[in-house]
């Protein structure tokens, strides 16, 4: 908007030029924007003050937080991480797409006023799947950290029910985690009487 | 930390006092879906409910990682399955724009009818077993009546009634079959003169009128922050529409109105549905009216599959055929997520390539699901009776909550 004889970059790459210069020590990545939809790569630590920035800031409102998901990257092919994380060269947490942490939780913002979207990604490794809530933030954050939880496992600090959503309690594992197998017993599931199944330890 | 199902357990067996805690559901006649209620009742007032979901969870998102893309298709038509068109529309959308993919005008066309005639019976659904549950066999009847008649045109359309599975990547499965505008007009006068029914039926019944209104109230606050879109959020008194708003297809070529309520109640979700039916029946007036001749799959084998003729008779056509049967289709490595106006509003999907010819990653935003997530808010500290229709206009859909 302080532009005026540049050409408009649209509204994705605006949103980002807002937030680098709002959060110059924080982002950690940022995309142009792919069929629409800019993307940023934030830490851990500043999720939350990004976030409440971007819900509040009258540039940016937005108010609506669409989805909360992770994915899991396991196996992915490193040499297409860029395609999927972008990364600034000297970024404060200093990943390169080599040492990137295996999972990621996603979020899908929107602004109703502005009409633009983001969508924010926060890496996590295995062995440290902490995250703090957005459940201060925004109602829909509580079910859609509740299922992250339940499909990959991701632990949202502060969550006030964090529970499984879609599986029962007595569920062994996270599902939706590349490693998780294919075939398998749960606890409560009746065990199928099948002839040429006859090792079943094998086939857990 | 996190809580065991153990505490739960404990937690449920304590004693309540005066307090009367009653399962409603999974499976009550009353109830819009297959979900279960865990009611903690002072006499008829709700003080507390514990939503339980995930009764029909099948694990679409792993299943969908084990085949290609294309396979993953038949799944999308489970999700919302009274509107199976508009989730074909949208997963198919999700590849095109992460691959960049411009699909020929007359699909889009096709695409539109498709997602409106998936509407009319999504939100025919929803009026009439909303009224069913409140007693009301008879709109019950017209309604699904009228949803009959449409499933036919869907079944002329795509073969199925309910696994449609109509779209392509790059284009659809088969262009409209021979006449199908006139059949198409013909039923919807039919839908219509139904429609004028169960309205003489619905609209000014005083029973009817008193349980719907000021009831299961949304505040547009409420809304936004819970993640409601489509019905939940427009009847809320907020303007958003995303065939308006972040118009995709050819929405911005077609005239309608995006119809907002008020108060955000009940009678206002009803009112609401029972106009966009009349919207939708507009917009596939003006599609058949604007809808361009042409193909309706792009010419490149590498995106849509190559017609029957050259598969058989031509040594390209079998290979590119093939390496897309086997192989799948090469979605390059990347991102992206793509969202229509799905029959509750918001239906979003965020797929994740690794370039191999299978997904990594199908993640479904489900409008439902978010809007079950605020429902706790609209039962609690009020009436038993009324939890049945806001779950109603809620018009939650087991198959896209619970994937």
């Amino acid at each position: 908007m302080t532009e005026t004889a540049t050409p408009d970059p649209g509204p994705g790459a605006r949103l980002l030029a807002l937030l680098r210069q709002a959060f110059p020590h924080a982002i950690a990545g940022a995309a142009e924007p792919i069929a629409g939809q800019a993307a940023a790569v934030v830490r851990r630590e500043d999720l939350v003050a990004v976030m409440t920035w971007l819900r509040d800031d009258p540039r940016t409102m937005m108010a609506m937080l669409v989805d909360v998901t992770a994915s899991d990257f396991a196996e992915f092919p490193p040499e297409r991480r860029a395609a999927v994380t972008p990364l600034d060269v000297d970024n404060p947490a200093g990943w390169t797409h080599a040492t990137l942490p295996r999972f990621e939780v996603v979020y899908h913002l929107l602004s109703l006023q502005w009409r633009h979207r983001l969508r924010v990604k926060v890496p996590l490794a295995t062995d440290d799947l902490h995250v703090p809530t957005l459940c201060g933030l925004w109602i829909a954050a509580n079910w859609g950290e509740r299922e992250a939880w339940d499909m990959y496992g991701v632990v949202f600090d502060g969550h006030p029910e964090l529970r499984r959503i879609l599986l029962y309690d007595e569920f062994e594992g996270h599902p939706l985690r590349k490693d998780y197998p294919l075939r398998g017993y749960q606890p409560l599931v009746p065990m199928p009487e099948l002839a040429h199944y006859t090792d079943h330890e094998t086939w857990r | 930390m996190l809580p065991s199902a153990t505490e739960a357990m404990r937690k449920l067996a304590e004693p309540a006092g005066d307090r009367m805690i009653i399962n409603m559901g999974p499976s009550h006649p009353a109830m819009h879906g297959t979900v279960k209620m865990v009611l903690t009742l002072d006499g008829e007032t709700v003080e507390d409910v514990d939503i339980h979901v995930g009764y029909l969870h099948r694990g679409f998102e792993k299943m969908s990682e084990q085949g290609t893309w294309q396979q993953v298709l038949p799944y999308t038509d489970r999700l919302n399955y009274v509107s199976p068109l508009i989730n074909n529309v949208g997963y198919v959308g999700a590849i095109e724009a992460l691959w960049g993919v411009e699909i020929t005008p007359r699909c889009k066309y096709v695409r539109m009818i498709a997602s409106e005639l998936s509407r009319l019976t999504d939100h025919l659904t929803s009026i009439a077993a909303g009224a069913l549950e409140l007693g009301g066999f008879t709109p019950f009847l017209f309604g699904l009546e009228a949803r009959e008649v449409l499933y036919t045109l869907v079944e002329e359309l795509s073969g199925a009634r309910l696994t449609t599975s109509y779209t392509r990547i790059g284009g659809l499965a088969a262009d409209l079959p021979p006449d199908y505008e006139a059949h198409l007009r013909a039923a919807l006068v039919k839908v219509d003169t139904l429609m004028v029914k169960v309205d003489k039926l619905l609209t000014k019944n005083r029973i009817f009128y008193d349980r719907m209104i000021a009831t299961g109230v949304l505040s547009p606050e409420d809304a936004i922050s819970s993640g409601c879109t489509g019905i939940m959020l427009r009847s809320a008194g907020v303007d958003w529409d995303l065939r308006k708003h972040e118009p995709y297809l050819a929405y911005d070529e077609v005239d309608f109105d995006v119809i907002v309520g008020a108060t955000g109640d009940n009678y206002d979700r009803y009112l609401c549905r029972m106009e966009e039916i009349h919207q939708s029946v507009r917009i596939i007036d003006q599609c058949f009216k604007q809808m361009p001749d042409g193909p309706v799959n792009v010419a490149d084998w590498r995106v849509s599959m190559p017609p029957k003729d050259k598969v058989y008779n031509s040594i390209e056509g079998m290979i590119a055929h093939f390496k897309l049967v086997t192989d799948g289709h090469q979605v390059p490595a990347g991102e992206a997520y793509y969202a229509v106006e799905g029959g509750n509003g918001e239906l979003g999907f965020y797929i994740l390539s690794a370039g191999v010819g299978r997904p990594w990653k199908v993640h479904v935003r489900a409008p439902c699901f978010y809007a079950m997530g605020i429902l706790k808010k609209l039962i609690c500290g009020h009436m038993l009776a009324d939890i049945v229709p806001t779950f109603d206009t809620l018009n939650m859909i087991g198959g896209e909550v619970d994937r």
